[in-house]
């Protein structure tokens, strides 16, 4: 029984930093634009909440949990959706290519985050490993009364808030996207790019807010992991990467429905963390059950293709830049 | 009434149209631009950082590359290892197939080499274990090359994701065999293979190590050009490439020229994961693809499919990445600054790519005659 608790609450944690991305990147992509940039912005977000949390803890004589929370939040949010904006400047503006943009985005966030992580690590001296231990307390705080109420509070109330955040902004974006105009109009920008605009729907400032606040989005997932899974340190091993890769999997096994990407990153979580919780395993079929995620969303992709329907499919004009003289 | 005339006569600040074509000597001066204004935002922010004059960095990064007789080496090896991927890349681009795949290509391509060399190694003598390997790899990588390409051709599957997915697969899968294979026990490393015999070592020739991997390289490359260009093949992938639609009608097979392209560009991936391990690291790992499968992508799309233009942009990135390593080690930087600055300067050919296939216009700038 504690067994299967603790796989769900690695699950959860797990799944909650992919979660993040997946969402933000529904968001992008449903205006059309396959923001591969994704871990690149989820560095982003990281290292700037990380920073912004080094920076506040060391030059405050006093800090104040709630104030490093906010700044940490503002930071990631906003250097992320400045990832964003680049994406957004390239491909919608200049028309560059949406795929090797997004690509450079990785290569650039992961540069730009690992260089300064590594930088602050070097600036923490002693052990050579930055912890800001007060603003990851701050992340990690549960809610006191209900985290004590036996499995119940174990399974349901152990995490940080940002936990949370992730579950309500999943449905935010689904309620956006489903039932307002803003979120028709963003669709039908996302399906085809010339009727929207015939409809006198700004193309591109749907695709640049899009993709900016989806950028931001992702980025907490970045922020996530580094104050809550990593517990306020960074570490140089190219992790955030392999998790970007996994949201960008997940929208896919959501097929672009935000609230079906809630518990799929916990699916995910679950099945990445399965190996650890099988007897017997020897460390090279572990290596076999990391597979698992990659595999299912490769099945999922398949059995969209197959069974044609119209709601499970990508937006249709995703990928390919719109000019307006161009049909 | 009158106000509708206004809207109409009102015309906005900046104006784009399509160009037809440019002439190839403003294409190269875009660029150039591109890639000054590039290296200008990377000195400043290298001034930022370290505070030294960005010439005298730019300087250290040259002699970081080419300082010695063996960096020079170890640069050329590098520049071939990203053109052989791009080169791999190439047709998959222009039949407009976007092979995301490369890194997973890459990795089976160097498990394959790597299997031959540690259970093969005993039995057959030197160059004829090199002959299988350059074939398992090749296989290999045109196997894994193949799978999306199926699901693509029958069922329209989205190659972007199933490609990606894919490497992350191929990288569980080097993982289990780096486990399997791991020496010495518990390093979690597959260590130097056959470091006493070396059985399956690209031999020196012209008393260099890397003269092998040059010429496989250069053989691909030309090869590739030709096929592109002159081949039937070559024909049917650009006819794919425009329009499904108009390939269907000149009679040409979509699926088969799908999966034979995609064949072609998984082997020539596999190759690359061969020259990886036999002619560089001799071992496998990981790492053994790097990244290099990603930036191959940028490569490829930025030299337009043609492989002459890769050596180019392949050189450029590799000497970035070198000198950058080169700056971080003497400045007391990580090497991520590399990645930084590979980034930075990509997002500017990027945007230059606009500027060549736009032109821009301004309001109340000089009327075009008889528009």
């Amino acid at each position: 029984m504690t067994q299967v608790i603790s796989l769900i609450q690695a699950a959860i944690v797990f799944g909650t930093v992919i979660l993040f991305g997946a969402v933000g990147e529904i968001l992008a992509e449903k205006s059309g634009n396959l923001n591969l940039g994704v871990p690149g912005v989820m560095y982003l977000g990281g290292i700037a909440g990380l920073a912004a949390a080094f920076f506040y803890e060391g030059n405050t004589v006093n800090p104040i949990p709630i104030v490093s929370l906010i700044l940490t939040l503002a930071a990631a949010f906003l250097v992320a959706m400045l990832g964003g904006l680049i994406y957004s400047f390239l491909t919608i503006t200049l028309r560059a290519n949406q795929n090797v943009t997004g690509l450079t985005l990785t290569v650039f966030g992961g540069g730009v985050a690992n260089l300064f992580g590594g930088t602050l690590n070097k600036m923490a001296g002693g052990v050579g490993q930055i912890s800001v231990a007060m603003t990851s307390g701050a992340f990690r705080t549960t809610i006191p009364a209900l985290s004590g109420l036996g499995i119940v509070g174990q399974i349901l109330f152990s995490y940080g808030f940002m936990a949370y955040l992730a579950v309500i902004l999943a449905f935010l974006v689904s309620w956006v996207l489903n039932k307002t105009s803003v979120g028709l109009n963003l669709r039908a920008v996302g399906e085809n790019p010339a009727t929207a605009d015939a409809a006198g729907i700004s193309v591109t400032k749907y695709k640049y807010l899009a993709t900016c606040i989806g950028a931001g989005i992702s980025g907490f997932g970045g922020l996530y992991y580094t104050m809550d899974y990593i517990k306020g340190t960074w570490s140089t091993d190219g992790s955030i990467e392999k998790l970007g890769w996994l949201a960008v999997a997940l929208v896919i096994f959501a097929t672009w429905k935000p609230k079906r990407s809630i518990w799929g990153a916990y699916l995910f979580g679950a099945l990445f963390w399965l190996f650890f919780y099988i007897p017997g395993l020897t460390r090279s079929s572990q290596e076999i059950f990391k597979m698992l995620p990659y595999l299912v969303t490769l099945l999922v992709l398949v059995m969209v293709a197959l069974r044609k329907k119209r709601e499970d499919q990508p937006p249709h004009s995703l990928g390919v830049a719109y000019f307006r003289e161009e049909r | 009434m009158s106000k509708k005339h206004e809207v109409a006569s009102r015309e906005p600040l900046i104006r784009m149209s399509k160009r037809d074509g440019i002439p190839t000597w403003k294409s190269i001066g875009v660029r150039l631009i591109g890639l000054a204004l590039a290296l200008i935002v990377c000195a400043v922010i290298i001034y930022s950082l370290t505070k030294l004059n960005p010439l005298k960095v730019y300087a250290a990064m040259f002699k970081g590359t080419f300082g010695t007789n063996k960096r020079v080496w170890v640069t050329i090896r590098d520049i071939v290892m990203l053109l052989c991927i791009a080169v791999g890349l190439a047709p998959a681009f222009k039949m407009r197939f976007w092979n995301i795949g490369a890194e997973g290509q890459i990795l089976v391509g160097g498990i394959a080499a790597a299997a031959c060399m540690i259970y093969l190694g005993k039995s057959l003598p030197s160059f004829a274990l090199i002959v299988v390997m350059f074939f398992g790899s090749m296989v290999a990588g045109g196997i894994w090359g193949t799978i999306p390409a199926v699901f693509k051709a029958r069922w329209n599957a989205n190659e972007t994701l199933f490609t990606l997915m894919m490497n992350y697969v191929a990288i569980q899968l080097t993982s289990f065999f780096v486990a399997k294979w791991e020496n010495p026990f518990g390093s979690n490393t597959v260590g130097v293979i056959n470091q006493m015999t070396k059985a399956g070592w690209f031999p020196p020739v012209f008393g260099q190590m890397y003269t092998l991997n040059v010429i496989i390289v250069a053989v691909l490359t030309v090869a590739m050009f030709l096929y592109l260009r002159y081949s039937k093949h070559g024909y049917e992938i650009a006819v794919v490439g425009e329009s499904e639609n108009t390939a269907r009608y000149a009679a040409i097979n979509v699926k088969t020229v799908i999966k034979r392209t995609m064949a072609v560009s998984g082997a020539i991936c596999g190759i690359a994961g061969f020259i990886a391990v036999a002619g560089a690291s001799h071992t496998i790992s990981t790492s053994t693809a790097g990244g290099r499968g990603f930036t191959a992508i940028i490569v490829a799309w930025l030299a337009k499919f043609n492989t002459f233009t890769m050596i180019a942009i392949s050189a450029l990135i590799v000497f970035l990445e070198k000198g950058a390593i080169e700056i971080a080690s003497q400045f007391d930087l990580n090497d991520f600054v590399s990645e930084m600055i590979t980034g930075i300067i990509l997002f500017f050919i990027l945007g230059s790519e606009f500027f060549i296939n736009y032109k821009i216009r301004f309001r109340g700038g000089k009327k075009e005659a008889g528009k």
